[in-house]
């Protein structure tokens, strides 16, 4: 197995995707504390969909870059987008009732982060992190 | 997946599943506040080392059972987080500002008792 999808609509949906990528990662050769550090990541960003966007779609795939292998996550919602992605991006800054911390807070889990946003359109998050040689 | 507790002497101990839902969270809460109650404790530990996950989510309901916890009278040590859970956290910015931590059950249970003798020291 080598790439998956998991539909994020219900809170159970969260456990699934982190599940998912946990058992994806765990194949690619991730150390014990990446494959928490990878789970909390998705845990985040799928608690966001569920919170603000009626759900969304989570990809999981692996990576190949020569010797290099990694896990690429793509997480996909068509919820009302974000207005200031700057602000979202900041630590703390909430408008629902969380601590603020799930996208800022995956950032630092992964080591790549990538978010693009749309109003009225969705919001698309792609992460990667690399197995350490 | 759902939490159990159960009562040893003046403590209660809920021991985690290793991924709870949200209906989970709420069961635990309950649980808690009620048999804290009953049981008339002064503690109670909540064992997380099953947890294979910790997030802002997670970790904001469990600082709301541990201030309950607290308001009701009884004192609350999280024990077992991993040090893959701990790293996680640190990463995230989180920390568990209303609980007391220990590193396992019979440290936590310790730590409690401390806790009891300092705000009530008649009692043995």
């Amino acid at each position: 197995m080598s790439a998956d999808r998991v539909v994020v609509r219900h809170e159970a949906d969260i456990i699934s995707a982190r599940q998912s990528a946990r058992g994806l990662a765990a194949t690619l050769g991730f150390s014990e504390s990446d494959l928490i550090l990878i789970a909390t990541a998705i845990s985040e960003v799928a608690r966001n969909m569920v919170e603000y966007a009626h759900g969304g779609e989570i990809a999981l795939r692996a990576l190949q870059e020569g010797s290099r292998r990694g896990l690429e996550i793509v997480a996909r919602d068509e919820g009302p987008g974000i207005a200031d992605l700057q602000l979202a991006m900041q630590d703390g800054y909430s408008t629902g009732h969380s601590l603020g911390l799930g996208l800022p807070g995956a950032r630092r889990l992964m080591d790549e982060f990538q978010i693009d946003s749309r109003l009225g359109a969705g919001t698309t998050v792609v992460m990667r992190k690399w197995v350490l040689g | 997946m759902t939490p159990r507790v159960l009562k040893q002497g003046q403590f209660l101990i809920a021991s985690l599943p290793d991924a709870l839902t949200d209906s989970g969270w709420r069961g635990l809460r309950d649980l808690l506040m009620e048999q804290v109650g009953k049981h008339r404790s002064l503690g109670a530990v909540i064992d997380v080392s099953g947890m294979e996950v910790m997030d802002s989510y997670a970790t904001r309901l469990l600082e709301g059972i541990a201030r309950m916890l607290s308001l009701r009278g009884a004192a609350c040590v999280v024990v077992g987080i991993s040090p893959g859970v701990a790293f996680a956290m640190t990463r995230l910015g989180l920390r568990l500002s209303t609980a007391d931590t220990a590193l396992d059950l019979d440290d936590g249970l310790e730590l409690l008792s401390r806790r009891v003798r300092e705000k009530r020291p008649h009692v043995r």
